[in-house]
């Protein structure tokens, strides 16, 4: 993209929330039960019925204004958001409108080292809706011959998060979703996951000449179900935007839909015109007012956050800004890193090879660590064998592979592969005479003061071990020979 | 005072399809409705906010515990049209 032009970005991320119930009845609220179990005449909107509020539910959406750094209105309503859409089977959603529970905050990001404050407009408290699967020979929405709906989800807590149009740079979105989701991972509010639904994201995109005072035409992108879809779907739209200025074409407000598949957007096509909402006071719904003490109380029981744990990482076990960044990434990683200490490994080593070997591997897997095999215990455990010099680093690398595939004990590999570096001055002397017997050649090259040469006959006796000879040891037993014999 | 109804308007909100005879009735008698409504407004003082709520209540709240949720049969008895477990509803080209 151009130096000429600026990008804007703001995100509207869902939130859906880890409580036992829905958020205006006693229905459970669980991922994958089966269809139409978990519905009673609330979500389903039968006359008569009452919604009440889940009072865990409220009390999650403090905790992530107070971790957002907003502020909690005292007084706070529920509206009805009316739209004729069979996913919510009483033609109206239960949002908030004019007077959200938080509004004004704002998160830290960091991208390459420098810190990029977003700010938060508001984060309000809403019902999701069912689960709608579009029916028909092409299985595309556009064709679809019928709907099947689910109101399992229908009326489950769902909060809203949105950004001022803060931010940048697609890279920025990325790092401001991924903070926002390890600070609700650390909240222990939702399960955020992605591929479940539990967190979603849309994003609103425009360009607009550098130092600009006015916005561009904002697009709104949707359909985007990873953060390597929220960045690709930005990057692409960012280059289609900037290229239609440049051309002089004309751009205009729509939402768009990303294309896992050709990794571009295009236009949702909607027959409707600007949508009426007709929000209105939901009259079922006394006012929420959060009082002080009880508002001071969550903020008081609030957990280390993400920002703070990584700053921790850095000032009492001596890691780089670098390495705190890979390894408190994610609540995930930051307490993996911290259950190996407890076993025993020191940090350093442990964000080593959190960073760098063990975070090659789940790349080339394409897994998250949660999803991977490998524990706390495996990384403690190769870290002590080198230490010890049980095996070599090379061994060890080795040893991780496996344990990454199988799962398998660290100790259990070394053992069957043999890969136990041999020390023993003995066991190694016999390879080291069989070495020099038969290599003449590079033993006169050493001898005539080619220093170099001594490689190739460790490389044999490394052979002859099969790898589980100490090179140091082994070096220090050819000179020996070479020089006295 | 007599309140003006944008009778198209609504009509277009709310999915009805309504003939001249009716769009004419229909915006008589909504119209007497709001009159009715806005007589509220007459009789409230300035000392009193405008309030979506009869009685002064807030932070009426449940605990977060499951109840039973109605059987599946219960839940899909209204259903205009189902397959299998699910509701069953004619195709939706708008994504909302
Ligand atoms: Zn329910």
């Amino acid at each position: 993209m151009g130096e000429d032009f600026e990008t804007v970005i703001g995100l509207e991320c869902h939130v859906e929330l880890s409580t036992r119930t829905k958020m205006f009845c006693g229905c459970r609220n669980e991922f994958g039960a089966p269809p139409n179990t978990n519905v009673c005449p609330v979500c389903l909107g039968l006359p008569g019925s009452l919604p009440v509020p889940n009072e865990r539910a409220i009390e999650y959406i403090v905790r992530i204004g107070l971790a957002l750094d907003c502020e909690i209105l005292r007084y706070s309503l529920f509206h009805r958001k009316n739209y004729f859409y069979p996913d919510m089977p009483k033609n109206f959603q239960i949002s908030q409108y004019d007077l959200p529970i938080c509004v004004k905050g704002h998160l830290d990001v960091q991208v390459d080292g420098q810190t990029h404050r977003v700010g938060i407009t508001r984060v309000h408290m809403e019902e999701d809706t069912g689960k709608t699967t579009h029916a028909g020979a092409s299985g595309r929405i556009a064709q679809a011959e019928y709907a099947l709906i689910d109101y399992n989800r229908a009326g489950v807590p769902l909060v809203e998060v949105v950004s001022e149009p803060d931010i940048r740079s697609p890279e920025v979105a990325r790092a401001y979703f991924n903070e926002l989701r390890s600070t609700l991972e650390a909240l222990d509010v939702s399960d955020v996951r992605m591929e479940e639904g539990s967190l979603r994201c849309d994003a609103n995109i425009s360009v607009r000449p550098a130092g600009s005072p006015e916005y561009g035409t904002k697009v709104e992108i949707k359909n985007l179900n990873s953060v390597r879809s929220l960045e690709r779907a930005l990057k692409y739209e960012q280059e289609r935007q900037v290229a239609a200025l440049r051309t002089g074409e004309k751009l205009v407000q729509e939402t768009r839909h990303f294309d896992e598949g050709t990794g571009t957007t295009h236009t949702l096509r909607s027959k409707e015109e600007a949508f009426d909402y007709r929000y209105f006071p939901e009259p079922d719904l006394p006012p929420l007012e959060p009082d002080t003490e009880w508002v001071e109380k969550i903020r008081g029981a609030l957990p280390e956050l993400p920002a703070a744990r990584r700053a921790r990482f850095e000032r009492e076990l001596g890691l780089a800004p670098r390495q705190t960044t890979l390894v408190g990434a994610s609540k995930a990683t930051a307490d993996f890193l911290e259950e190996a200490i407890d076993l025993g490994a020191p940090a350093a080593a442990v964000a080593n090879w959190m960073t760098q070997d063990l975070s090659g591997l789940l790349n080339k897997a394409r897994i998250e660590l949660p999803e991977s095999k490998v524990t706390p215990q495996h990384i403690a455990d190769l870290i002590r064998l080198v230490e010890e010099s049980t095996i070599s680093v090379t061994a060890a690398k080795q040893v991780l592979e496996e344990a990454f595939e199988t799962g398998k004990p660290i100790e259990e590999i070394v053992e069957t592969r043999g890969l136990r570096q041999v020390t023993d001055t003995s066991a190694l002397e016999a390879w080291v005479v069989e070495a020099i017997a038969e290599n003449p050649e590079p033993v006169e090259q050493f001898r005539a003061g080619k220093d170099g040469a001594i490689n190739f006959l460790v490389g044999q006796v490394m052979k002859k071990s099969r790898g589980a000879a100490n090179v140091r040891t082994v070096q220090e037993l050819l000179r020996a020979k070479l020089s006295g014999s | 005072m007599p309140v003006e109804i944008d009778i198209d308007h609504v009509a277009k909100l709310a999915r009805l399809d309504l003939t001249a005879e009716e769009k004419e009735r229909l915006r008589a008698q909504l119209g007497l409705i709001l009159e009715y409504a806005a007589k509220v407004g007459e009789a409230a003082g300035a000392d009193v906010p405008p309030s979506a709520y009869a009685i002064p209540r807030a932070n009426v709240l449940r605990p977060d515990e499951p109840v039973p949720s109605l059987s599946r049969e219960e839940v899909l008895a209204n259903a205009p049209e189902r397959e299998a477990d699910r509701f069953k509803v004619p195709p939706i080209a708008e994504v909302g």
